[in-house]
């Protein structure tokens, strides 16, 4: 099994943990889903009595279990995603980051360029860099050269729900770099678009919006997993190739002649 | 003297980061700070000087995607 930066994990869908409608269902989403990843950020914690929600939310993360993955969301500057990076590296006492760097505010677009050079900063001080990117081949290989040793390459813009936008840039990339452990972060709206990156060789899935916005984010949780291990079991077992014309499927031989 | 809390205009007698903390009401919460943009970990606090004016970041784990 491929591993993320040494780890193996338990499941390969990563779950956000934002959005939700209450605490108590996003743990329920969470025990639903059997998540290998839980997303988290950092955010301004005003002090004070009332002025302490952070605590209460990373206890409940925290009961949880889940290997925390957290985020640089929002940052815009590479000083901005470092020095985040920085922070959630002490809070959270782990070495992974999912590194965003916003280029683009509308389409919350990576900045690629500012992405490569706070990669570069962030994996020489011992981070394990998950990078939020795009399908772009050239920046995959910059980002590795970098010393990233997995790849997030985005579905679709964040919180859309569209599911993989390009799928020949995302099949392109798959074959480029078939050795290294990728993960479709963002864009996913439905179970099939899950399957469809799993049966295409990705190697996990991280999805956010489509789970905590559904009618009932728990069963659309289970069906997220579900999907997810549908879609690796179908390209574990090397799916056919699809051909234009008609092949009958029942064996013609033996046909009774009956006209 | 006057800092600037998460962007907002503070009045504090505290001197140094860790006294600051606790002064603002963090008591032992789970917070990691930065003061005018740099990072300071958690166990430079003590040895951290506030100057008048300056920018102090308190963030905490949140909900993230």
């Amino acid at each position: 099994m491929r591993t993320f930066y040494g780890e193996t994990l338990e499941s390969r869908l990563m779950l956000g943990t934002a959005q939700y409608p209450s605490p108590a269902i996003m743990a329920e989403a969470f025990r639903a889903s059997g998540a290998g990843v839980a997303t988290v950020s950092l955010r301004r914690e005003a002090g004070g009595p009332g002025g302490l929600a952070g605590q209460d939310f990373w206890a409940l993360v925290e009961g949880m279990g889940t290997r925390i993955l957290p985020n640089t969301a929002g940052c815009h500057t590479v000083k901005e995603a470092v020095t985040t990076a920085h922070m959630a590296r002490e809070m959270f006492g782990t070495p992974w980051v999912k590194l965003e760097v916003i280029g683009h505010t509308d389409t919350l677009q990576p900045d690629v360029f500012a992405l490569v050079e706070a990669a570069e900063i962030l994996t020489a001080e011992g981070f394990r860099v998950f990078p939020y990117t795009t399908e772009d081949l050239v920046v995959a290989e910059r980002l590795l050269a970098a010393g990233c040793e997995v790849l997030m390459p985005w579905g679709a813009p964040i919180g859309s729900g569209l599911g993989l936008s390009n799928l020949p840039g995302l099949r392109a990339l798959r074959a480029q770099f078939p050795e290294v452990p990728m993960v479709i972060d963002a864009g996913i709206g439905l179970p099939s678009h899950a399957a469809q990156a799993m049966e295409m060789g990705y190697d996990a899935v991280l999805l956010n919006t489509a789970v905590a916005k559904a009618g009932d984010p728990a069963a659309m949780a289970r069906a997220m997993a579900l999907a997810v291990e549908a879609g690796r079991a179908a390209f574990a077992a090397d799916p056919m190739e699809p051909r234009d014309m008609a092949a009958p499927s029942t064996p013609l031989i033996g046909r009774a002649f009956l006209a | 003297m006057k800092i600037f809390l998460n962007g907002e205009p503070r009045e504090i007698r505290a001197t140094r980061l860790d006294a600051a903390l606790t002064e603002l009401g963090y008591g032992d919460a789970r917070v990691a700070t930065a003061l005018d943009g740099a990072f300071v970990p958690a166990p430079a606090r003590p040895d951290t000087a506030l100057a008048p004016g300056c920018a102090l970041e308190v963030l905490a784990p949140m909900q993230g995607g």
